[in-house]
């Protein structure tokens, strides 16, 4: 994922067209033909809807530009966000890059599908059933 | 239970070094306090009245011994305010009569987790990985996200059970936790699930709930409710399917939560609540998440279908335990032909016929220990009564307890020649008071001495009512009665669904009580799920003990038979109740007794509690 500084983002000046999308917006009313990024924005951290924006976008609408999240973005949301779709975040002001990296490292996996690894892990990694020993089926022990 | 893989437990590892992190940019000035919030609240812990609160997560309420023990060890070396935090605390708590805050317990709530009430924030992150250990943690547990999913105590267990709820619930438990999409929902979202005809998960008062059903066909599915919930709306969910084939429910649920992240209101924490969603849209809610169902199903390719591989390896986790080597330590203990005492065998017999539940398998009981008892708030346990029930679990239960929703422990593998023997050892412990069930077994929330969100406490009124009735003979003829207290509207203590209902309301600063009758949590005790309705104006907190009883003899009164409380009620209509409730209001309340102390602004941690 990359990580842009909050004075390093720009609007403009861009190859393709860009759509700044309001998280009450709907992704599936936009024409989204030679659009080359979509800005998805977060008023608040806690406001989640951008999420689920993205995984529409994303995996619902195919889009493979770029998913660039703005607003109250901090290194404690950066992982879900990229699992959600998102490929750049506008880090704000205050947000200390040198802690980010290590929220990208510190799981080793996710139990659920998500935009970027569409299966769950019990369909990627299935894990034996645990050894029954001590177990019986009901009633047969006693 | 549930095994957990190298990976569950890496996971949780993570996840308290995570918390670790935070902590430590807080305590370091680079996380402020406003984003640190709802970090730590998705971790459990939340700062209330005047320390943090713990909330562990109990999924389904399932606990190994091995966990009560490490939850004795939190109670006995961290449930301990700073003596600057307690005198604090006891010192504006005694402004309104509080002469007492219990330190060094857990407390069982009605979601079956376990709560601390005065750890200090800067040893939180030892405890998560104390937790850790035993693959405990409090991931979910508070915070605007979908929260621990809760089961029937009896899940397993139950004679009426069409299907074992816990596989499905622990496959939904992975599915949920940390789930990026869904982690800043418009408020909290809390699934219940049950698979016994006998509802005793208070399932429509979810805002999911899940009905494990067999269609015409034989085949497993669940009946799906959305959008039940108490606070100052209480809501019955609505059935939004009456039959979704068993693997596709977490399909159906990414629609359900997607729908209402999107479209749920977020100007108004009173209104964010699924219910509130369901009851403005209806029709066209329920139309978006089938069409959002099909998408999944269609365009996404039904990603998180539920394997049969995958249900039959958890599944496998979840086979009774060989009780081969029964209860020997017991049977060390307590003489094998243990006889009950002449003098005794009415308390045996009450504690029988209460706390002790048939079980699937005819040789097994399950039975409950009862931690309602004077002295100590509903639902408490200190560290020596933890490490106790852990020893009773191992000797009685293959080492498994249950968190029940009445915040008691079940134990539910009890062989039935143990039953003196058990009754013997849980006696000793105080913890066999035949009481389940009866009014005494009341739930309540911690409220005004803890919770500062709460309006007025809850404990005094709790112990004033159990003092009240200590008569076992006065309590076994009152029957079955749920007797709910939540010291504000927020409804922790499900006063909505209490047959009787007492709310802790705030007027002009002080502490008040509104007492309703005829709430049903949906068992069938209680019948179809339904609020209570108010009887009157609130009363004074000297009244409320004066009130129920007023409402109990009206009961007695007009009784048929062995008739319960609540269907008295239905026969009788509350207008009788209403006169009876309010000719016991008191001349003088002495009102001047309960001054509400103001608390220390951590307001915006309730709002999201």
């Amino acid at each position: 994922m990359k990580l842009i500084a909050a004075s390093a983002h720009s609007t403009g000046a861009t190859a393709g067209k860009v759509i700044e999308l309001a998280n009450t917006e709907d992704p599936r009313t936009l024409d989204l033909s030679r659009v080359s990024r979509i800005d998805l924005n977060f008023p608040k951290f806690t406001d989640g809807r951008a999420y689920s924006q993205a995984f529409l976008l994303r995996r619902r609408l195919g889009f493979t530009g770029e998913l660039r999240a703005t607003g109250d973005v901090l290194i404690d949301q950066l992982v879900q966000m990229e699992r959600t779709g998102f490929d750049v975040a506008v880090l704000r002001a205050d947000q200390n890059v040198d802690f980010a990296q290590r929220q990208f490292d510190r799981y080793r996996g996710f139990y659920q599908g998500d935009a970027v690894t569409v299966s769950p892990r019990f369909v990627t990694h299935p894990q034996p059933a645990p050894a029954t020993a001590g177990f019986v089926q009901t009633g047969a022990a006693i | 239970m549930y095994q957990y893989t190298e990976f569950d437990r890496q996971f949780v590892r993570a996840r308290a070094a995570q918390h670790r992190d935070q902590l430590e940019r807080n305590l370091a000035g680079t996380l402020s306090d406003d984003d640190f919030r709802p970090l730590r609240l998705q971790n459990g812990w939340y700062i209330q009245r005047y320390a943090p609160m713990l909330r562990v997560a109990v999924p389904y309420g399932e606990l190994a011994s091995s966990q009560l023990r490490v939850l004795a060890r939190i109670a006995r070396e961290y449930d301990h305010p700073s003596k600057e935090v307690f005198d604090k605390a006891i010192g504006t708590q005694a402004t309104w009569g509080t002469t007492h805050l219990p330190v060094g317990y857990g407390h069982f709530t009605t979601r079956q987790n376990v709560q601390f009430n005065w750890i200090p924030l800067a040893k939180s992150a030892d405890v998560m990985d104390l937790l850790a250990t035993v693959n405990m943690h409090g991931i979910q547990t508070s915070g605007n996200c979908i929260r621990n999913i809760t089961s029937d105590e009896l899940a397993g267990v139950a004679p009426d059970e069409i299907a074992d709820p816990r596989p499905f619930a622990e496959i939904m438990r992975q599915w949920s936790t940390l789930h990026p999409e869904f982690a800043f929902l418009p408020r909290k979202f809390k699934i219940a699930i049950t698979g016994a005809t006998n509802d005793r998960a208070a399932v429509r008062w979810h805002d999911v709930g899940l009905h494990l059903i067999k269609n015409d066909a034989g085949e497993l599915g669940f009946r799906v409710f959305v959008g039940g919930g108490m606070g100052r709306t209480p809501v019955i969910s609505t059935e939004i399917r009456a039959f979704l084939p068993w693997n596709q429910i977490m399909n159906y649920l990414e629609a359900v939560v997607r729908v209402y992240n999107r479209w749920g209101r977020r100007d108004n924490a009173y209104k964010a609540r699924i219910k509130i969603l369901v009851k403005a849209e209806g029709q066209r809610y329920i139309d978006e998440v089938e069409a959002e169902y099909q998408q999944i199903l269609t365009r996404d390719g039904a990603p998180h279908t539920i394997s049969q591989a995958e249900l039959d390896r958890v599944s496998a986790c979840f086979v009774p335990p060989a009780l081969a080597e029964r209860a020997q330590a017991a049977i060390k203990t307590v003489a094998n032909n243990t006889t009950v005492p002449a003098e005794r065998q009415k308390d045996y017999d009450r504690w029988l016929q209460q706390n002790v539940a048939s079980h699937k398998n005819p040789a097994l009981r399950a039975v409950t220990l009862s931690y309602k008892r004077l002295g100590q708030a509903p639902g408490d346990a200190d560290a020596d009564q933890l490490d106790t029930a852990a020893a009773l679990a191992d000797e009685f239960s293959a080492g498994e307890v249950r968190v029940t929703h009445d915040q008691n422990l079940l134990l539910p593998w009890v062989r039935a020649e143990d039953l003196p023997a058990l009754w013997v050892a849980a006696s000793h412990a105080g913890l066999a008071r035949s009481n389940i069930r009866l009014l005494t077994d009341m739930i309540a929330c911690p409220g005004g001495d803890f919770c500062a969100l709460a309006n007025a406490r809850s404990i005094p009124v709790a112990a004033a009512i159990t003092e009240r009735y200590q008569d076992m003979d006065e309590l076994h003829d009152l029957g079955e009665i749920d007797l709910h207290i939540s010291g504000c509207i927020n409804s922790c203590g499900h006063h909505h669904s209490g047959h009787i209902g007492i709310l802790g309301v705030d007027k002009d600063g002080k502490e008040w009580y509104q007492v309703s009758i005829g709430g049903s949590d949906g068992s069938d005790l209680s019948g179809d799920a339904v609020p209570g309705k108010v009887v009157g104006p609130s009363f004074g907190a000297l009244e409320v003990p004066g009130v129920i009883e007023a409402l109990l003899d009206t009961f007695r009164q007009h009784r048929n038979g062995r008739e319960t409380f609540i269907d008295c009620v239905k026969r009788v209509g509350l207008d009788t109740f209403k006169t009876a409730a309010n000719s016991a209001r008191l001349a003088d309340k002495h009102e001047e007794l309960h001054a509400m102390p103001k608390t220390s602004g951590y307001a915006k941690d309730v709002q999201e509690a």
